[in-house]
């Protein structure tokens, strides 16, 4: 593949907590209709990345640009999320009270404006656009149900398929296959290659075995920092990614070797 | 295609025949009611109004506000002194003298002209929402803590209304209003004027509202109401439909309280203050929120219970109105909209229609 400019570059952010350093220093860069995975243990900052790129977390310091030039780090959330950066959190948030069509309708890339939303008709093409997306994420029987009343699973379907309305350049997702079973952890992986066809994802995971089943460029973080990034194969065989993962269990000494 | 769950034929006939009968009454309620109890009517419908403009930013938004009393009282204000100076021939009122004004104040003078005072009624409370909603909701205040300051905007406005009396009349209000527009204020024919003017205001608010709703800018309302931050992240301004809702609930409010002083013929502060402020929730709590129509059953029904029971048994009233507060949050969180939604299921023998979100509640309510 041809490296154009990154879609995404994150240089050197810091996220301070009241003094703890949940993000020191981090580098990221994501190329246009790159999949990526950002793996790494618990508390490595990895969440907060993704909250510092769709500006739920402001950096203390750092840039974050978007499509070559736009500075990001200074916007709100509801101005990211128009430049085209989608988040998908952890747990299923969607709209309980809303139809799963609903749900979509309002996710559906338009004009977001107050006087835009209380004059926008549904005109066929968004319809179809609609159905289509509905049939993509399979809740084509429960269109007409309030969301609220979905399984975990299928909650997390729709708010794949909000971001997927959204239309985003770039979509965030934070650990899509979490609590799944085996079955609906396949379903979300094939919903994942297809999204990524499309378009740049940057997903966090912790399911290696699921995350072994991308052939994609790997980003390890530890302590707020890159620890290594490459193929799932080279992350694997790297001795410092064995250290801070192995050492985490076997061995609590050896992480602040590597620190 | 239908994309939205559309009722039934049957349903949405029954529905325009059920608005269609309340309009045919409310119209036609001069006919048969006496002058006192048309007066009483309309006083309650311009609390629906007030009920219906709450419902909107509580029942579909998510927002308590506990400060619709100061937006209902701004209007009525309005109102009040656009009356008086009619009643004083654009001279000084007279508590004015009596607190040793020389003059009238600036801010007075304008209110000569009904073509000032009745968009003032609206426009003030929506500037002062403004106001409080732009430092809330833009700094995500919301919940229990917007709630609470809604609450301290009553007591500021109450304690600098008392405070002001050269200006506001005090504790007493503004009041002593003798005729609208020429004609007399206590003619017969002019309530019967006023009444129909309330009633179409309500049924134009009510429409107004449902069209709100029923938008997609409704839907938004609602996803902001259930996941604030997916709304966000999705790329709403959270914050400016809150802002532009809020603001519109107070215009509503601001529009029954000119009514109120119409068939009234007195504000003071005292009905602007807290527990007016709380009853009006309690209507919207009672009728069902999130509905439009509860609220205004809600204000009616407490409103003729209350004006019915308190004339008989003045101090046990809070007391009633308090236990029914608990009955409703406790058994009812629905409301009466939602008991009847029920009972309609109940009958067809099916809950079919019903939410799995509603049954939820129910298996909960069962196992308690």
């Amino acid at each position: 593949m041809k490296k154009v400019t990154h879609i995404l570059s994150c240089n050197k952010v810091i996220v301070d907590f009241d003094g703890f350093k949940a993000v020191n220093g981090m580098d990221f860069h994501l190329d246009h209709g790159e999949l990526r995975f950002l793996i790494g243990p618990n508390g490595a900052g990895k969440t907060t990345m993704l909250d510092v790129i769709c500006g739920k977390v402001k950096a203390a310091s750092g840039q974050v640009h978007f499509l070559g030039d736009v500075d990001i780090s200074k916007k709100k959330e509801h101005q990211i999320a128009e430049l085209g950066i989608g988040r998908k959190f952890q747990a299923p948030s969607i709209f309980s009270g809303l139809t799963v069509m609903e749900n979509l309708e309002l996710a559906m890339s338009q004009k977001r404006g107050v006087f835009s939303t209380l004059r926008a008709r549904m005109n066929k093409a968004d319809a179809s656009r609609i159905e289509d997306q509905l049939d993509m994420i399979g809740l084509k029987d429960r269109s007409k149900q309030k969301a609220g009343g979905l399984s975990h699973g299928e909650k997390q379907w729709l708010e794949i398929g909000m971001m997927l309305m959204q239309n985003p350049l770039v979509l965030l997702l934070d650990e899509p296959v979490a609590g799944m079973t085996d079955k609906e952890t396949e379903k979300t992986g094939e919903l994942l290659k297809e999204i990524a066809s499309q378009r740049s994802v940057v997903v966090v995971e912790h399911d290696m075995e699921f995350v072994r089943s991308f052939a994609s460029k790997v980003t390890v973080m530890h302590e707020g920092k890159l620890l290594k990034e490459g193929t799932m194969r080279e992350v694997q065989q790297d001795r410092k990614v064995a250290e801070v993962y192995l050492g985490q269990r076997r061995d609590q000494d050896a992480i602040s070797s590597t620190a | 295609m239908m994309l939205y769950p559309t009722m039934s034929k049957q349903k949405r006939i029954w529905l325009l025949v059920g608005y269609g009968l309340a309009v045919a009454i409310l119209l036609s309620a001069p006919l048969f009611l006496s002058d006192f109890r048309l007066n009483l009517l309309a006083k309650f419908l311009a609390y629906a109004i007030v009920a219906i403009g709450l419902d909107l930013i509580w029942g579909y938004t998510g927002i308590l506000s506990l400060g619709h009393g100061v937006f209902f009282g701004l209007g009525a204000y309005c109102m009040a002194m656009f009356l008086k100076l009619e009643a004083t021939a654009g001279k000084m009122p007279d508590f004015m003298s009596w607190t040793g004004l020389t003059e009238m104040p600036w801010f007075w003078k304008p209110f000569n002209y009904a073509a000032f005072a009745i968009p003032a009624g609206i426009i003030i409370p929506m500037i002062v929402a403004l106001i409080l909603g732009f430092f809330t909701f833009r700094n995500r205040i919301k919940g229990v803590y917007f709630t609470i300051l809604t609450q301290a905007l009553v007591i500021i406005t109450v304690t600098l209304f008392i405070g002001q009396q050269q200006f506001t009349g005090g504790t007493n209000g503004v009041t002593g209003f003798q005729t609208v527009l020429g004609y007399s204020i206590k003619d017969s024919s002019t309530k019967i004027f006023l009444y129909m003017v309330t009633v179409i205001a309500l049924i134009l608010v009510f429409i107004f509202c449902k069209y709100l709703v029923n938008s997609r800018f409704g839907r938004v309302l609602n996803a902001v109401r259930d996941a604030e931050n997916r709304a966000r992240f999705i790329g709403y301004d959270a914050a400016r439909y809150q802002l532009f809702v809020f603001a519109i609930s107070a215009g509503i409010a601001g529009l029954a309280g000119m009514l109120f002083v119409l068939h009234v013929g007195i504000i003071s502060p005292s009905m602007m203050s807290i527990v007016p402020s709380i009853e009006i929730a309690l209507w919207v709590a009672l009728g069902g929120r999130g509905t439009l129509i509860g609220a205004a059953i809600g204000a009616i029904a407490i409103n003729y219970a209350k004006s019915s029971f308190s004339t008989a048994y003045p101090d046990e009233w809070l007391l009633f109105l308090g236990g029914l507060f608990v009955v409703v949050v406790v058994f009812m969180p629905r409301g009466i909209m939602g008991l009847m939604h029920d009972g309609v299921s109940r009958l067809r023998g099916s809950f079919i229609d019903r939410s799995r979100n509603d049954q939820n509640f129910q298996k909960e309510a069962d196992q308690s």
